[in-house]
């Protein structure tokens, strides 16, 4: 297992890719070697790239990749695509369109698919950027279809997240109300040479205008002209909307500068130390959950299974509360004990 | 302590390599792969072997298709052998080639490591049960 790790942090193409399916396995020693991987983390830099279906996502993660690349810059791509509901099987199709970087070893792409426990993912995920973070990779793209809570949970791991656009659909300036407004850093509207684009532009900054005036932290101040105060205060982001063409190339090293410019931000304003610290913050409660949860799960086993007790509850022989409390019961006795002898 | 539930799903790479565009094939096969549950990862049309091999041993995949229906056979895959043999991805992926190949050509094939050859007429549950039954132990 060390000898995986050594592997991957020694440059080897293979080892990393292995890692990367334990992980997405959840194989034997996986957390194991996600803790080992941890300490050797922090330099690359996470970008988040989500929209809707067909906004054109990978065009767009290939020519950034491209343009990486020229800079001399390496980069890991996690290319996420959902699976089956019914078969649990998927086509990953993301690699289709990534032609600009082939034969480039140091263009990583890897295709995850949800694998029915959704939840699961966004660990999977978070796991499989430390890999590649540990690889040495100095970007990090993270692409995701951009609908649901799972996909914003997944792509909000990310230091910055744009989110794409393609124009002239009121739809889809519609879904971004749904949450996804909140989370973009950058917005890229796409497909920039199609007929609509400006008035996707102009729709997009007047959300940003009613999203950000009234329920800015400190918009109260703004009313009130206390501008002096308002200056003193951490400077505030506001996602800038660049207009791109992805299939041609068009306005990439502008969207990069934008990225560029929040990646800027974030060490200026330290608002990335505290980021980071939310983040893991989050994951340990989440990694808490579902070991407790596992835990759980074997105990109800040990008991005779949750339909049993739900039998049970159902023939008014107990009740939720008590078959609850007699669960949780010997993990409650268990850190009372700890607590007491320390 | 952790209760982790493994969850192995079987990757698969169906390439297309070369210049020959009849793809039909190959996204049969990658329908039916993916609804026998694995996780498919399609290379597109006319890719190169440096590309595929890229693809392999990025995407860790357990199973490498490779459909030819150009004759090239006997120049590319060999490239495809050596290109996973210089990533230390060979001896752990299960290559197959599907197509038309001649008879005669099989035996050569097989020598240089592919596992079997599916011609025309296979069914694709035959298919999904070699993979199942030969999928590298990992």
């Amino acid at each position: 297992m060390t000898a995986l790790v050594d592997r991957l942090l020694a440059g080897e193409h293979r080892a990393l890719a292995r890692v990367i399916s334990k992980i997405e396995d959840r194989a034997e020693g996986y957390r194991d070697i996600v803790a080992a991987l941890h300490e050797h983390t922090g330099d690359a830099d996470v970008i988040g790239i989500t929209g809707s279906p067909g906004a054109g996502k990978s065009t767009l993660v290939d020519k950034m990749a491209a343009a990486y690349r020229e800079r001399g810059l390496s980069v890991g791509v996690i290319a996420i695509d959902p699976s089956s509901p019914y078969s649990g099987g998927a086509v990953l199709g993301d690699r289709i369109r990534m032609g600009s970087t082939v034969g480039d070893m140091d263009v990583f792409v890897r295709s995850m698919s949800a694998r029915g426990s959704l939840g699961g993912l966004s660990t999977a995920t978070t796991d499989a950027v430390r890999a590649l973070d540990a690889f040495g990779k100095d970007k990090v793209i993270i692409e995701t279809v951009g609908a649901g809570q799972n996909e914003v949970d997944i792509v909000r791991t990310a230091d910055t997240v744009a989110v794409l656009v393609p124009p002239a659909s009121g739809d889809d300036v519609q879904m971004l109300k749904a949450g996804i407004l909140e989370i973009a850093d950058v917005f890229a509207v796409n497909k920039a040479d199609l007929d609509g684009a400006d008035r996707t532009v102009q729709q997009l900054r007047e959300m940003l205008r009613e999203a950000t005036v009234p329920t800015g932290h400190h918009g109260v101040d703004v009313l009130d002209g206390d501008s002096e105060n308002d200056r003193e205060e951490a400077e505030n982001w506001e996602p800038p909307i660049v207009e791109t063409v992805a299939n041609r190339g068009e306005g990439v090293a502008e969207f990069l500068d934008a990225l560029a410019d929040h990646a800027a931000y974030l060490d200026r304003s330290g608002e990335r130390e505290a980021v980071e610290r939310q983040r893991y913050a989050e994951e340990i409660r989440t990694l808490l959950r579902t070991d407790l949860q596992d835990a759980l799960d074997a105990e109800i086993q040990r008991r005779g299974g949750i339909d049993e007790l739900a039998r049970r509850v159902a023939a008014r022989e107990t009740d939720p509360y008590t078959v609850a409390d007699e669960l949780l019961a010997p993990i409650e006795s268990c850190l009372d004990e700890e607590s007491a002898t320390r | 302590m952790s209760a982790d539930t493994q969850q192995r799903t079987i990757r698969c790479l169906v390439a297309k390599v070369g210049l020959d565009g009849h793809d039909r094939g190959a996204h049969v096969i990658s329908r039916a792969l993916r609804d026998a549950g694995f996780e498919v990862i399609y290379s597109g049309l006319h890719r190169s072997p440096e590309e595929i091999v890229q693809a392999a041993v990025q995407e860790d995949v357990d199973v490498l298709g490779i459909s030819i229906l150009s004759g090239a056979h006997n120049t590319l895959v060999p490239k495809v052998v050596d290109g996973l043999r210089e990533y230390g991805a060979f001896k752990d992926t299960l290559l197959l080639v599907g197509g038309i190949i001649p008879e005669e050509d099989e035996a050569d094939l097989r020598e240089m490591g592919v596992a079997e050859v599916f011609g025309p007429g296979t069914s694709t549950d035959e298919m999904v049960g070699f993979i199942r039954e030969n999928v590298p132990e990992r």
